[in-house]
């Protein structure tokens, strides 16, 4: 069996900017079997493995897996569910709001798995992984530990001939690490055909594969079996085997650390009593004590999700505790001390450091906010860059780097301002043996020579052995706490792996029984059929609805924001609605009565007397005037002449002046309007008390308004606000739909499953049009029964214009969202598209016909355009399609093309 | 201690420049937004009535019909549409005329015989900017015409008092002006607001917050860079397009203190960004962050009193919208740019948006308090 290949490369380069991940590599990799790939961080295998699982675009070379190219689309399509992807990092891949069941669900569905076949296999998964008392915790809640084991469950759902692992137990404790190898044992048992890719920094996991890739540099160093390279390079452990398989310039970096003996001088460091946190009902830390001293190596070692990060944060003051005390330097903790923190260094699991710098920008900001003093700032950070051997990437974004790398990067600013305590949270996850004995070097010599108190928490023994001291964690409470030597002595066993086992099942006396049969995938024959035939369709209903069933879900794990897009529209409705107001009035202006005869008094009552104006105090100069007018206090002036009175009785035509604001136009305009009406008002009067025909007198206008016969805001503004309500909102709902899970990663899943763009796109736009088409309804109650303007046309025409409406406007939400690459820019690119556009060109304010340019060009083709002359037209108008056909088509073109942009927009691939 | 903080605040405020810079995307959106999104809006906005549709259903054909129909011109009217009777409420229904006149049969005759003949005039109320100055505009053409049309016939009394309207500050009534400004300042607030609230948000998602946490930092300081940095970007990015796009490429003069104007956006921007600030602590994720954003860009824009005048609003709205440092802003803007106003008339607009600065920022950091313990 040993001799059929599963996947082989030729002459595969890649690179990403000015780093070569890898180098023209042809690597051929066993089937049926289980294949490592070993090698220090940023060697390229976490590179090779993705484009293996498909999820990155090939750049030159060929990759071959399971009997096809992988640059053919098609062929990637065919085999992508026989293949199994898990990215590196914990839980990557996994939705950390939805619950474990609900994430295998979601994966059972996108592998077009029926009802009961996910019943059955998901039973069958966490049964045998032991996440069955879980399945109801939130993903993200899980330890890490827990959610590898998820990670796996979600990888294996489907059956896959191929299964590749990147790093599955980095971050994972001992015993869950190795209950996850029992597990894929146990799976490769019960499907011999199945072919395993690991790669691994534990070196004790790769002695256990039945074939290894040993990696430097983007390039292969030897490849066999583990006893074949052992026997080739005359070595007793891999560790040492790969050390000899490097070149000779890096082989002579590395010797053996050597630990001198920590000398006590009776300062205590770090003190805790009673120590305790809880988080609601669940304790995480539990009454634990420790005193660390001065210069002391305290290692905590216990299972994922014991409390270590927990305690860890309480000390740095991340975290206030629940009961306790606990002491630095004899000082009770206080996190508003900001003098503390300089003599802290803290180190948190998860990478917490600036991907959007480089990784000397990133140095240099800290050193600055330690203040480390100019004059050596650079020595230190060259030192750091020297120390953890960052200088080939000084210049590179974290996001870029691996792993392993990016956890260097951490320790270097953890250690850059030379702190008296240093607090590392699992440093040394994810790290190469090299680097992390370079990195242990450090800690020694921090700590005997500067006397550095040293608190780390890790899962690998050889670390836990070199520490002074360790405490044996559990379940929140300190099982044990000595020196390592001692521990094992008080056991009488000569591993601290066993020793450590030893102590948890002592206290784990009602541990699940852990299963040892094989996986019985009872339900893999009766389904294979069904299997097969789901596998190549081009489009599935399913797969499309398995990811609208799972948008649905993680909007109802998030109920304020559906709250707040509901909730936010109504309340603008009701602001807009009342304030919007066309019906320009209470238009203040001032009078310069130079005449003050009746005659001039009586002009100026008729403008002060209409409902359009307010009289402010009357003005005495062109000084005054102006100053008024300048700072806005009045829109308008009016100034009577001296002998007004007198000129006008003599039929002199005296001249009014009339002084307009004209800063804001559309007001000017209506304010002359209005002074000019009252104006002839005034002349018909006076001439009909004189008696004769004036020129106002020639016609009679009938001026009818229609629609809205007084001329109202709100039965104008109301329908016209519900197209505006509903373009930005549903728009602002799915633009961080795609963007989002760029952002957090688990957008892998699209580019390695079978889901295509175009099931991925409009499955996430379902959940939105619907709640989109709910607050319509809610929009047209408030407006029909709160203020009262009726529906007088057809409401089918407004429900169905509606509908494509919102498909419209999540499809804009949706294109922003595949095109943009941050959640910040998909935010502000919404905002542009919609507000602008729908406030503008749309009619709201100015009809559409009136626009030219640009805004004319935009109001055209802007659905809000179309879709608020329907709402118009069936509310104020009483239409109905016969009439409004017309303003659908637009629409009815906009779906389609926006989706195919999205679908361009938005890689099947990495780049 | 001052110095220490000063330099964390400098190096915070830089390292969210970076951020910003390694997001060409983000950058493109930003230059968009200040030069073709200003200079589209401030050229779409019609001056009123403009391009207005009619329609005329002329039952006449004579002489004086003809004479009113040729007036109604360009820029102001499209070329009236000759409709029948049965036309017309089709067309207002499906919105295709905003106005629609109906000169009756006979109606020259009656005219000549001094019958004051009636003409109907049908306007869309739904079209509100429209509806009011397009019907005045209508009638006064009406007027003129018929009044010209009866001039070469017998004399008539020709008005007793003259009114002479003078437009102060914008004499031809240009709305590219007002426009113009009025976006730059849609886009500052939008702009700020974003940056900061995201901003925020992202420190948090991406974990890093608990990083500045460990080091020797305090609340204020992170927030201080964040509204220096972000403030900085959206003020360059303001004046560019205030000179630019607004003065050189849409060719509006600007008056008064340019000075007074930009320290006037100053206090502005300390408001919005310390109104992001606030939103990123409030809101839990980038999609809730989102979503309030847009339910608090809209009323701003719409209500600030750039759109429409705020004199005509609800009483109840003017009073809200005094929170809004837009309002505020508005006015401030409309003062110094248009009216060439100086400090002694501009100094409440200044105090109210430095108030209404201080108000938000200390809420924002009380807040970011709380949400970092």
């Amino acid at each position: 069996m040993k001799s059929s290949i599963v996947a082989s490369l030729q002459q595969v380069s890649l690179e990403y900017g000015e780093t070569q991940a890898l180098r023209d590599l042809s690597l051929e990799i066993p089937a049926y079997c289980m294949a490592g790939l070993i090698g220090p961080d940023g060697v390229g295998k976490s590179s090779l493995m993705a484009l293996l699982a498909g999820a990155r675009k090939i750049q030159t070379g060929s990759v071959q897996v399971l009997g096809g190219d992988m640059a053919d689309a098609q062929h990637r399509q065919q085999v992508c569910p026989r293949i199994a992807y898990m990215p590196q990092g914990l839980g990557k891949n996994l939705y950390p709001t939805l619950t474990v069941f609900e994430n295998l669900e979601f994966f059972g569905r996108l592998f077009g798995q029926d009802k009961q076949e996910r019943a059955a296999r998901i039973a069958d998964l966490v049964q045998s992984t032991g996440l069955a008392p879980f399945t109801e915790r939130p993903a993200g809640k899980l330890s890490g530990g827990m959610k590898q084991k998820l990670g796996l469950c979600c990888a294996l759902i489907h059956d896959p001939d191929l299964l590749i692992l990147d790093e599955p137990t980095t971050g994972v404790d001992p015993l869950s690490r190795n209950q996850f190898w029992e597990l894929i044992g146990r799976i490769r048992q019960n499907r011999p055909q199945m072919s395993v890719l690991v790669a691994t920094a534990y070196m004790d996991e790769a002695q256990r594969f039945d074939w290894l890739a040993a990696m430097d540099e983007g390039q292969l160093l030897a490849c066999d079996s583990p006893e074949n390279l052992l026997k080739q390079t005359h070595c007793d452990t891999l560790e040492q085997a790969f050390i000899q398989l490097l070149p000779e310039h890096k082989r002579a970096q590395h010797e053996v650390l050597s630990i001198p003996p920590h000398s006590s001088d009776g300062v205590v460091a770090i003190e805790a009593r009673q120590l305790t946190r809880c988080f609601g009902d669940f304790v995480a830390v539990d009454h634990v004590d420790f005193r660390i001293e001065r210069g002391e190596i305290f290692g905590f070692l216990g299972s994922n999700g014991c409390g270590k990060s927990t305690t860890m944060k309480m000390l740095t003051g991340l975290l206030p505790f629940s009961a306790g005390e606990a002491f630095l330097f004899g000082h009770p903790i206080d996190p508003h001390d900001l003098s503390i923190r300089h003599r802290v260094g803290y180190m948190s699991q998860a990478f917490s450091l600036y991907t959007e710098l480089s990784v000397r920008q990133n140095l240099e900001l800290h050193a600055r906010l330690f203040h480390i003093p100019k004059a050596q700032r650079d020595q230190r950070i060259e030192e750091m860059l020297t120390r953890f051997d960052l200088h080939s990437v000084e210049h590179i974004l974290p996001s870029n780097l691996p792993l392993g790398v990016r956890q260097r990067l951490s320790l270097a600013v953890a250690v850059i301002h030379r702190p008296e305590i240093l607090i590392l949270d699992e440093p040394t996850s994810g790290v190469d043996p090299i680097a992390r004995d370079n990195f242990w070097e450090l800690l020694v010599q921090m700590s005997r020579e500067e006397r550095v108190t040293i608190f780390i928490s890790t899962h690998f023994m050889n670390e836990a052995m070199r520490c002074d001291r360790i405490s044996l964690m559990h379940a929140g409470s300190v099982l044990d706490s000595d020196s390592p030597k001692n521990l094992m002595k008080k056991r009488g066993l000569s591993s601290l792996e066993d020793t450590f086992i030893a102590y948890l099942e002592d206290v784990q006396t009602n541990e699940e029984s852990k299963s040892t049969e094989p996986i019985s995938l009872t339900v893999e024959n009766a389904v294979k059929h069904n299997l097969k035939s789901s596998k190549y369709k081009s489009f599935s209903l399913q797969r499309l609805l398995s990811y609208s069933l799972r948008e649905g879900m993680e909007l109802r794990r998030d109920p304020v924001r559906a709250l707040l897009a509901l909730a936010g529209t109504m309340l603008l409705m009701f602001i807009m609605g009342y304030g919007i107001n066309m019906d320009v009035e209470n238009l203040t202006f001032a009078a310069w009565d130079q005449d003050q005869t009746t005659a001039s008094q009586k002009y100026l009552l008729n403008i002060s007397g209409s409902r359009y104006f307010i009289e402010k105090k009357p003005i005495y100069s062109y000084q005054d005037m102006e100053q008024r007018l300048r700072s806005g206090e009045i829109s308008m002036a009016i100034e009577i002449p001296p002998n007004f009175g007198r000129d006008l009785k003599r039929g002199a035509t005296p001249k009014i002046g009339i002084w307009v604001d004209g800063a804001m136009p559309t007001r000017a305009e209506t304010i002359k309007g209005y002074v000019q009406g009252i104006h002839s008002l005034y002349l018909s009067e006076l001439a009909r008390e004189s008696g004769v025909t004036n020129q106002m007198g020639l016609v009679d206008i009938a001026l009818r308004y229609r629609y809205n016969p007084d001329v109202q805001s709100i039965p104008a503004m109301v329908p016209a606000m519900i197209p505006i309500l509903l373009m930005m909102i549903p728009a602002m709902l799915t633009a961080l739909g795609v963007v989002r899970e760029k952002e957090l990663g688990s957008i892998t899943n699209f580019y390695v499953t079978p889901v295509t763009r175009l099931e991925f796109l409009l499955g996430k736009q379902i959940p939105y049009i619907l709640l989109g088409m709910f607050n319509f309804c809610l929009l047209v109650a408030l407006a029909v029964y709160i203020f009262g303007v009726p529906v007088k046309g057809s409401l089918l025409a407004l429900t169905f214009g509606a509908l494509l409406y919102v498909i419209c406007s999540t499809g804009l939400g949706l294109l922003m969202s595949s095109v943009l690459n941050s959640q910040i820019a998909a935010i502000f690119g919404t905002a542009i598209a919609t507000l602008l556009p729908a406030l503008q060109f749309s009619g709201l304010l100015y009809p559409v016909s009136s626009l030219e340019g640009a805004g004319a060009f935009m109001g055209q083709i802007y659905p809000t355009t179309h879709f608020m002359i329907i709402s118009r037209g069936v509310f104020s108008k009483a239409l109905d399609f016969s009439e409004l056909y017309s303003y659908f088509i637009p629409m009815l073109l906009a779906i389609p093309i926006l989706t195919l942009l999205s679908v361009i927009g938005l890689p099947k691939q990495e780049r | 201690m001052l110095l220490q903080k000063t330099s964390n605040i400098i190096q915070l405020g830089l390292k969210e420049l970076r951020s910003l810079y390694q997001d060409p995307a983000m950058l493109l959106l930003i230059l968009y937004s200040f030069t073709v999104g200003i200079y589209a809006s401030a050229h779409s906005i019609p001056e009123t009535p403009y391009r207005a549709t009619l329609a005329v259903i002329d039952e006449d054909q004579s002489t004086a019909s003809n004479r009113i129909i040729d007036a109604f011109q360009m820029p102001y009217f499209l070329k009236p549409e000759h409709i029948g009777l049965d036309e017309m409420d089709h067309g207002l229904d499906s919105g295709l005329y905003t106005f629609t006149l109906n000169i009756p049969p006979k109606f020259q005759q009656d005219l000549l015989a001094g019958r004051t003949p009636s003409i109907q005039l049908n306007v869309d109320a739904t079209q509100v900017s429209q509806a009011f100055t397009g019907a005045g505009y209508i009638q006064q053409i009406i007027n003129t015409q018929t009044s010209e049309f009866i001039a070469r016939y017998r004399n008539i009394e020709s008005s007793s008092i003259e009114a002479v309207v003078r437009m102060e500050y914008n004499p031809n009534l240009i709305s590219a002006w007002f426009g113009a400004v009025n976006e730059v300042i849609n886009q500052i607030t939008m702009l700020s607001i974003i940056l900061t609230g995201a901003a925020v948000i992202r420190e948090r998602e991406h974990g890093t917050i608990e990083h500045l946490l460990v080091m020797p930092l305090t609340p204020v300081e992170i927030m201080l860079a964040k509204v220096w940095s972000m403030g900085l970007i959206v003020l360059v990015a303001a004046i560019f397009s205030l000179f630019l796009v607004v003065h050189i490429w849409l060719n509006v003069p600007l008056y008064g203190s340019i000075t007074l104007f930009i320290f006037g956006t100053t206090l502005l921007l300390f408001t919005t960004t310390s109104m992001g600030i606030f939103l990123g602590t409030v809101a839990r994720s980038m999609p809730q962050l989102g979503l309030l954003i847009i339910l608090l860009l809209i009323p701003l824009q719409i209500l600030s009193g750039g759109k429409t005048p705020r004199e005509s609003m609800p009483e109840l709205i003017q009073h809200i919208m005094l929170i809004a440092p837009t309002t505020h802003f508005v006015i401030l803007g409309q003062s110094i740019l248009f009216r060439g106003a100086g400090i002694s008339t501009v100094w409440p607009q200044l105090v109210a948006l430095a108030g209404i600065g201080s108000l938000f920022f200390f809420s924002a950091l009380s807040r970011l308090r709380k949400s970092l313990q």
